[in-house]
C-alpha cells in the first residue's frame, strides 16, 4: 500500500513571483505599472519644470479672456470682443457643420459610385474605377489645396460681373454667383405668417410618418398594399403647398445682388468651405464606394436568385433582400469613414477655414502662447466628437444587425 | 440502284457567325449597348470621356517647357498656337523639379540621397520577394543606419555604436541563457544595450572618430524637403509601425488588466484625435516633455509621432486579424506545448498577419498620404513647396501643372503599393 502523502507545505519564495503562473502575472503586471507610472511622472514633472521655468503654469485662465480676432465663417454671434473660449466654441461648430455636409454627399455619392462600379455596363464600371483608384491614391490635404487653388485662380471677381459687357454671369436666373471670393446663394426671406407655414410643414412630416406605420401595419394585417410612395409625396407636398399660397407666399428668396465692390444679400459661402467640403467629399466617396461595392459582393449570389425564384421584382429584391444584408457588412467601415472625415476636416487650417483647429490651436494658441492647454482642450474636443460620433453609430449598427434566434 | 443519295457526304464549309453575334459587336452589344438606358449612359461617359481628353490632350501638348515665369508661358504659348490656345506651363516642373524631389539638399551632394534610395530599394527587395536569398535580410537590418549616415553626414561612427547596442543586446540573447536563465537573459538583453547607449556609446563614437575620422558633410534637418523628406517620413513610419503595432495589439488583447487597459487607453486616443493636432504636439509641445534643455530635431519629432499614429492604426488592423483565426489555432498551438511567444511567432502571427495584409497596406498607403500634413507645421514637403512656388512672383497664379505633378507621383507611389498587396495576397492564398 502506499500512502498518497500530502504534498509538502512549503513557505513562499520570492522565485514563485517569476516561475510559479498564479504569482507570474501580478507581478508582471505590477512592474508594467510601475514602469508606467515611472514613465508619466517623468513626462509630467519635466513639464511642469519647464512651464514653471517658462512662467506659464497651467491653467485655463486665458479662455475667459478677449481673444482679439474676427472670424468670418460663423454659425453663432461672435466679435473679436468675444473670449477665446466663444472662439473655439465657433471652431467646434464649423468642424462639426463641414463634417456633416461631407458626411451626407460623400455617402451619396460614394453610393452611386460604389452601385455604378458594379454596372454590367463596361465603360461606366471602368469609369468608376478610374475614379476610385485615382482619388483614393493621392493625399487629400492636395486635393483641398488644390480645390482651393482652382476656386481662387479660375473663378472670375466680383467686379467681373459688373457693367454691361462684364465678363462672367450669374447663373440659375440670375441667382447663384460663383466668384474668386466665395459662392453667393439665395437666402430665403420670412415674412409675417411663416411661421404657419412652417408647423404645417412639420405637421406634414409627423403625419407621415404616422402614415408610413399604419400602412405598415395594414400590410402585416390584411396582405393589402397601398400606393404608399404617392400619399407619402402628397402628405409631404401638398399641405404646405396650400398653406403657403393661402396666406399669401409668406417665404421669399434674397438674390445676391452686386453691390459696389461685392454681391449683398443671399447667402456668402466661403470658398475654403467649399473646397474644404468638396475636397473631401470627392476624396471620401472612392472609399465609400469601395465599402458599398464590398458590402453588395459579400451578399451571396443565391440570396438574389432566391428572391428572384419567389417572383420578386430587381427593385424590390435590392430593396428588401440584397440591401438589408449589405448594410450588416457596410455600416461599420461606414463609421471608420465619417469619423475619418470629422478628422480630416482638421485640415481646414491648410485653406483658412476656420475650424477648432484653426481657432483653439491655431490663433488661440498663437496669441496667448498656452500650447499644452490649448492642444489638450483641442484634443479633448476632437475624442468627445470622436466618441459620440462613434457611440451614435454602433447604436445603429446594433439595431440592424441580424436578429438571431 | 440508282446513285442518288439523299445525304450529304462532304462537309459543309462553316459559316461565319451573323454579323453582330460574334467579336467586337457583340462584346459592345452585351457590355455597353444591352438596352436603352444603358446605351444612353455609354454614349454619356464615351461624350464625357472626348470632353476630358479635348481639353488635357491640347493643354498637354501645347505646354511649354522653355520658360521662366506664368507670363512668359502664356505668351509663348499665344504666339506659337494663336490668340486663346490653352496650354500648360510644364517649364515649372522643369525648373523646380530639384526642389521638388530633393528640397533644399546641398546640390553637389545630391548623390547621397540618390544612393540612400538606390540602397533602400535593395533592401527592401528581399523583404517583398520571397524568391529573393535570405542571407540579403542582413543588408535590410543595417540599412536604416546606412541610410541614416547618408542622408544626414556626420561621423560614421554614431550610427556604428548604436548598431552596436543591439549587436549587443543580440549577443546577450544568444549567449546569456545558459547563464541567468532565460528571463533574466531577456531582461538583461534589455538593459544591456540602454546602458550601452546612456554610458559608453558617446564617449567611443568620438574616441573612434579621432582615431579613425571617417565622416560625411553634415546636412541640417532644415535643408531637407520635397519626396525625399516624405519618403524619409513615410518609410520610418512604415517600418517601425509595424512591429510597435504588433505589440500594441497583442497588448489589447492580453489577458493582463494592467497591459490591456494601458493599450487600449492609448489606441482610442490615437484613433480618437486627427494626426494635426498630434503634429502641433510635435511641433511645439514635445520639447516641454524632455528634460530642461533638450532640443531634438523637427524631423525626428515629427517621426516620433507619425509612427506613434500610424501604431495605432495597425494595431486594430491586427487585432482584426487575430480576432478572425479560429479559436481552434490558439487552443492547438497550446495542446502543443508551445509557449506564448512561440506560439504567436510560429502559429498565431504568420496567420494573422496574412489574412490583414490588405488591410495593413493601406494603412501603409494611408500613412504615406498623411506625410503631407507636416506641410502645415512648416517642413516643405512637397506640398509645403508648392505653396512657396506659388507665392513666387514669377509661377504665382500656376494650378494644375504643379498640384497635378504632384499628385502623379503620390498615386504612381501609393497605386503600386496596393498592386503590391494583391500580388502578394494571391501568392499566399493557401485556399481553394
Amino acid at each position: 500500500m502506499t500512502a498518497i502523502s500530502e504534498p509538502a507545505v512549503e513557505g513562499f519564495r520570492i522565485s514563485q513571483l517569476l516561475y510559479d503562473k498564479r504569482y507570474r502575472s501580478m507581478t508582471l503586471q505590477t512592474i508594467a505599472l510601475i514602469l508606467f507610472m515611472l514613465g508619466v511622472g517623468w513626462l509630467a514633472s519635466n513639464a511642469a519644470t519647464n512651464l514653471a521655468a517658462l512662467g506659464k503654469p497651467l491653467s485655463f485662465g486665458f479662455l475667459s479672456h478677449p481673444s482679439g480676432y474676427d472670424i468670418n465663417q460663423r454659425l453663432i454671434e461672435y466679435d473679436s470682443t468675444s473670449t477665446h473660449a466663444r472662439a473655439a466654441l465657433v471652431g467646434l461648430l464649423n468642424t462639426l457643420l463641414v463634417a456633416v455636409m461631407g458626411c451626407l454627399s460623400a455617402t451619396f455619392l460614394g453610393v452611386f459610385i460604389g452601385v455604378a462600379r458594379l454596372s454590367k455596363n463596361w465603360i461606366i464600371s471602368r469609369l468608376m474605377t478610374i475614379y476610385i483608384e485615382g482619388f483614393r491614391n493621392v493625399p487629400v490635404l492636395l486635393w483641398i489645396v488644390l480645390a482651393m487653388a482652382i476656386f481662387i485662380e479660375t473663378l472670375p471677381q466680383p467686379s467681373a460681373f459688373r457693367g454691361d459687357n462684364a465678363t462672367a454671369s450669374m447663373y440659375l436666373n440670375d441667382s447663384v454667383a460663383f466668384t474668386n471670393r466665395g459662392f453667393y446663394i439665395p437666402k430665403p426671406e420670412f415674412f409675417s405668417g411663416s411661421n404657419v407655414v412652417i408647423i404645417t410643414f412639420l405637421l406634414s412630416l409627423v403625419g407621415l410618418v404616422i402614415f408610413g406605420r399604419w400602412a405598415r401595419k395594414r400590410q402585416d394585417s390584411t396582405g393589402q398594399q397601398l400606393p404608399t410612395f404617392w400619399i407619402k409625396l402628397g402628405i409631404f407636398v401638398v399641405p404646405s403647398l396650400l398653406v403657403f399660397f393661402a396666406m399669401g407666399q409668406p417665404i421669399g428668396l434674397i438674390y445676391p445682388e452686386l453691390k459696389g465692390f461685392n454681391f449683398k444679400g443671399g447667402f456668402h459661402m466661403r470658398n475654403s468651405l467649399i473646397a474644404l467640403w468638396l475636397a473631401l467629399t470627392l476624396y471620401t466617396a472612392a472609399f465609400i464606394a469601395e465599402t458599398v461595392r464590398s458590402g453588395i459582393m459579400a451578399v451571396s449570389k443565391g440570396q438574389s436568385e432566391a428572391a428572384f425564384a419567389l417572383g420578386l421584382r430587381p427593385g424590390r429584391t435590392m430593396s428588401l433582400i440584397i440591401l438589408p444584408q449589405a448594410l450588416r457588412v457596410i455600416v461599420p467601415p461606414m463609421i471608420s469613414q465619417y469619423l475619418n472625415i470629422t478628422k480630416n476636416s482638421s485640415l481646414a487650417i491648410a485653406v483658412g477655414y476656420m475650424d477648432i483647429t484653426g481657432t483653439l490651436g491655431g490663433i488661440t494658441l498663437n496669441q496667448t502662447g498656452r500650447e499644452m492647454e490649448s492642444l489638450m482642450l483641442l484634443m479633448a474636443a476632437y475624442l468627445s466628437v470622436s466618441i459620440t460620433v462613434s457611440l451614435l453609430m454602433n447604436w445603429y449598427n446594433e439595431s440592424i444587425k441580424m436578429r438571431e434566434r | 440502284m440508282t446513285n442518288v443519295s439523299y445525304v450529304r457526304t462532304e462537309m459543309l464549309p462553316e459559316k461565319e457567325p451573323p454579323l453582330g453575334q460574334s467579336g467586337l459587336v457583340l462584346w459592345l452589344r452585351t457590355n455597353m449597348f444591352s438596352n436603352i438606358p444603358n446605351s444612353l449612359l455609354s454614349l454619356a461617359a464615351i461624350y464625357f470621356i472626348y470632353l476630358l481628353l479635348a481639353g488635357i490632350v491640347p493643354w498637354i501638348f501645347h505646354g511649354s517647357w522653355n520658360v521662366g515665369s506664368l507670363s512668359e508661358c502664356r505668351e509663348a504659348i499665344a504666339a506659337k498656337y494663336g490668340d486663346g490656345a490653352e496650354g500648360a506651363c510644364l517649364a515649372v516642373i522643369r525648373e523646380r523639379f530639384r526642389q521638388l524631389i530633393f528640397g533644399f539638399y546641398p546640390q553637389e551632394l545630391y548623390w547621397r540621397p540618390i544612393l540612400a534610395f538606390v540602397l533602400m530599394l535593395v533592401a527592401i527587395a528581399p523583404v517583398l520577394f520571397a524568391s529573393l536569398p535570405r542571407r540579403a535580410l542582413w543588408f535590410s537590418g543595417v540599412y536604416p543606419f546606412i541610410g541614416f549616415w547618408l542622408y544626414w553626414g556626420g561621423t560614421v561612427w554614431l550610427p556604428v555604436v548604436v548598431l552596436a547596442g543591439f549587436a549587443i543586446g543580440a549577443a546577450a540573447m544568444s549567449i546569456l541563457p545558459r547563464m541567468v536563465g532565460s528571463l533574466g537573459a531577456m531582461i538583461l538583453a534589455m538593459l544591456l544595450p540602454v546602458i550601452w547607449w546612456l554610458t559608453l556609446a558617446g564617449a567611443t563614437s568620438d574616441t573612434m572618430q579621432s582615431l579613425l575620422p571617417i565622416s560625411l558633410e553634415p546636412v541640417e534637418s532644415a535643408f531637407f524637403g520635397g519626396f525625399m523628406l516624405s519618403i524619409i517620413i513615410g518609410v520610418t513610419g512604415i517600418t517601425l509601425s509595424l512591429p510597435i503595432g504588433i505589440l500594441l495589439a497583442l497588448g489589447r488583447q492580453s489577458h493582463l488588466f494592467v497591459v490591456k487597459t494601458i493599450c487600449v487607453g492609448f489606441i482610442e486616443f490615437i484613433r480618437g484625435v486627427p494626426l494635426i493636432t498630434l503634429l502641433f504636439v510635435a511641433s511645439t509641445l514635445l520639447n516641454y516633455f524632455m528634460p530642461p534643455g533638450t532640443n531634438f530635431d523637427l524631423i525626428l519629432r515629427v517621426m516620433i509621432m507619425v509612427t506613434l499614429f500610424a501604431s495605432a492604426y495597425m494595431a486594430e488592423v491586427i487585432r482584426g486579424g487575430l480576432a478572425a483565426l479560429p479559436k481552434g489555432q490558439y487552443e492547438a498551438a497550446d495542446a502543443l506545448g508551445l509557449d506564448f511567444w512561440k506560439a504567436t511567432r510560429l502559429i498565431i502571427m504568420p496567420q494573422a498577419l496574412k489574412i490583414t495584409i490588405p488591410s495593413i497596406v493601406s494603412t501603409f498607403i494611408g500613412l504615406f498620404k498623411d506625410t503631407t500634413l507636416v506641410s502645415i507645421i512648416g517642413l516643405l514637403d512637397p506640398i509645403g513647396l508648392s505653396n512657396a512656388i506659388r507665392a513666387n512672383q514669377a509661377w504665382n497664379g500656376i494650378v494644375w501643372e504643379l498640384y497635378g505633378f504632384i499628385a502623379l507621383m503620390f498615386w504612381i507611389f501609393c497605386f503600386s503599393m496596393s498592386r503590391y498587396s494583391m500580388y502578394l495576397e494571391r501568392k499566399l492564398q493557401t485556399g481553394h
